[in-house]
């Protein structure tokens, strides 16, 4: 890869990471760097390894080999420093639907150990993430795009270097999809790295990088003109995605 | 251990409960509904058997035999039967539970001085509610021997006996079953509601999702475990509270014991409780598969910790398994404290067992709840 240029920042070096399930490799020997500051996407068909992947740079998986680090820690040496480094949605969301936006944030605030900035910190993520309306509305109740925000917004309390998102935009309307896209943008300009997975095909167009996944492997890496390159100038991000889908069925 | 993220972790259980109202009804109510339940209806003091007399010699002395029977208050005379296989099949029918057969020669026996046979037949297929039935009527025939040897030899009640037992109930005088019950229910209500609880609280955050975003915190898993205990606690105290002033209002139970000391115990109690609740809420992955285990323990708890059976009565498996419940020795402690007056310097091996209990359920706990997500 580029790593002849000198000036470049990396946050995310990921070298040969593996995941067996048993004698399946859910992913198999993935490498791929990231740099700061970029929207950075990780494609694939369902199973491909997306989640998986994901899921160990966040701690949440041990990797069977290969290794990985985050903002200069050891992901399976240094978890916990790993932990305070990132920040992760989930598909789920992970937010407590009992408890309403202005609770989930506090709650988030005070795991993360804000202390004195806490405040602060509750008061930017409101705004930055457009919930200044509905700090008193529990969470089960809100819309997709607003808990989808709500999300964000806890993954982001304490002001993490890198961020994961887990498929985001699922089952969120095309508005509230633009206006989160917004966000990320906004989120990225600051020099946050945000590492985004969907198999949404319209979506991959917006990324800086991306890594395309198949069956746990990697199967292109590089600016999405790269990507189309690297599969022919004629096709389009939908088109080589649908052709993986076949190949693997 | 990190104050601020713990108080926040805390924070979050008891906002979460108080928005739960079917958990808040469960916690209230259904103490002082098993109280009034298990209160008025374990009656081990069973009383009032359904009986039918036999009374072939239909005298005065006869009628006289009857009454010392029933007045002992576990007989109620239903109705007279016109032979033996009329009794006899009352009894079988379930009509009655006992039946008193008087043979036709009776007074005229006593008279002469000759032996006459009374027979008093009692439905024993519930050995716990036939035994005292069968206790009376032995101590009435008992004592009328004595009073007709003593007319015969002329001696007085107070001197004509050689050995006077005496016994004296301690402790319950009035051998009422809720006496001894109630506090037992404090026990048994605890441990069953807070297991049930807690065994649903981590399940709960992984199939919701949430469990996975506080794995990716700092969050450190003594800081998950201790706030999903912590306003389980304060639910404990609740419930036993409301069981012991119930209780004390409603069936007399006693407080003979210093009541800090009893509020300091069941500290360590709740805690073993909630302990065991975590570990098995790590064993299983749905909901489902834990309210299974949890009521895998609740049986046990009921049956073999001494809460409706005498452990002494248990063969010696039964006895072992029975001692690996927290259950069991909250019981010997709360009935000693409640009933008998005693304190700390009276319970402390039990105390010391629960505490036991308490750091061993949290260490399994801890060990067995990784945070990753496999």
């Amino acid at each position: 890869m580029n790593e002849s240029a000198v000036a470049r920042d990396v946050v995310v070096r990921v070298n040969g990471l593996v995941k067996r399930f048993g004698d399946f490799a859910a992913v198999d020997a993935v490498s791929f760097d990231i740099e700061r500051g970029e929207i950075f996407g990780i494609l694939g068909p369902n199973g491909s390894g997306k989640t998986t992947t994901i899921r160990m740079l966040c701690g949440l998986m041990e990797p069977s080999g290969g290794e990985a680090s985050i903002a200069g820690a050891d992901i399976a040496k240094n978890p916990e420093l790993v932990k305070a480094r990132i920040g992760y949605m989930s598909q789920s969301f992970g937010l407590y639907r009992d408890l309403t936006v202005d609770e989930n944030l506090e709650f988030y605030a005070g795991v993360y150990e804000l202390g004195a900035k806490k405040a602060g910190r509750v008061a930017w993520a409101k705004k930055e993430m457009r919930l200044e309306e509905i700090g008193g509305r529990l969470a089960g109740v809100l819309s997709g795009g607003q808990r989808q925000r709500l999300a964000l917004a806890c993954a982001m309390m304490h002001a993490p270097e890198v961020v994961f998102l887990d498929e985001p935009t699922a089952g969120v309307d095309p508005a509230a999809r633009r206006l989160f896209w917004t966000i990320i943008r906004e989120r990225a300009a600051d020099g946050v790295t945000m590492i985004v997975t969907t198999h949404y095909m319209d979506e991959a167009e917006r990324f800086d990088r991306l890594v395309f996944l198949s069956r746990g492997k990697r199967m292109a890496l590089g600016t999405p003109a790269e990507v189309k390159a690297q599969f022919g100038e004629h096709l389009t991000l939908e088109d080589i995605f649908v052709q993986l889908q076949e190949k693997e069925s | 251990m990190n104050r601020e993220r713990l108080h926040a972790m805390v924070r979050k259980e008891f906002v979460q409960m108080r928005r739960d109202p079917a958990t808040l009804r469960l916690v209230l109510l259904v103490p002082l509904m098993q109280m009034l339940i298990f209160g008025y209806a374990i009656r081990t003091d069973v009383r009032n058997l359904p009986t039918v007399a036999f009374d072939q010699s239909r005298t005065q002395e006869s009628r006289a035999l009857v009454q010392r029977l029933t007045a002992t208050g576990n007989f109620v005379l239903r109705e007279q039967a016109e032979s033996y296989e009329d009794a006899v099949h009352a009894v079988d029918a379930g009509r009655a539970r006992a039946a008193f057969v008087i043979p036709e020669s009776y007074a005229r026996d006593l008279k002469r001085g000759r032996p006459t046979r009374v027979q008093v037949l009692v439905d024993a297929s519930d050995p716990s509610s036939s035994a005292s039935a069968i206790g009376a009527a032995q101590m009435v025939g008992q004592q009328l021997n004595v009073e007709i040897v003593q007319q015969r030899t002329g001696s007085n009640l107070s001197t004509g006996l050689p050995i006077d037992v005496r016994v004296r109930p301690l402790y319950n005088p009035a051998l009422q079953s809720a006496v001894f019950v109630v506090p037992g229910i404090i026990g048994m209500i605890l441990s069953n509601i807070l297991i049930m609880l807690t065994s649903m609280s981590l399940v709960r955050e992984r199939e919701t999702g949430t469990l996975e975003q506080l794995i990716v915190t700092p969050l450190a898993r003594s800081e998950i475990m201790l706030g999903k205990i912590a306003p389980y606690v304060v639910v404990g105290y609740v419930q036993m509270t409301t069981i012991l002033v119930a209780g004390h209002f409603i069936f007399d139970v006693p407080m003979r014991g210093p009541l800090l000391a009893l509020y300091a115990v069941t500290f360590l109690f709740i805690t073993a409780n909630l302990g065991l609740g975590l570990w098995i809420s790590t064993l299983g992955r749905t909901q489902t598969a834990v309210t299974q285990s949890a009521i895998f323990i609740m049986l046990p708890n009921v049956l073999l910790s001494g809460f409706m059976f005498p452990r002494e009565a248990m063969p010696p498996l039964a006895q072992a398994f029975g001692a690996l419940l927290p259950l069991t020795y909250y019981l010997q402690l709360v009935r000693a404290i409640l009933l008998k007056g005693a304190g700390i310097a009276e319970v402390w091996p039990q105390a010391l067992a629960l505490a036991a209990f308490a750091v061993a359920f949290f260490t399994f706990a801890t060990q067995r709840f990784h945070k990753t997500l496999e």
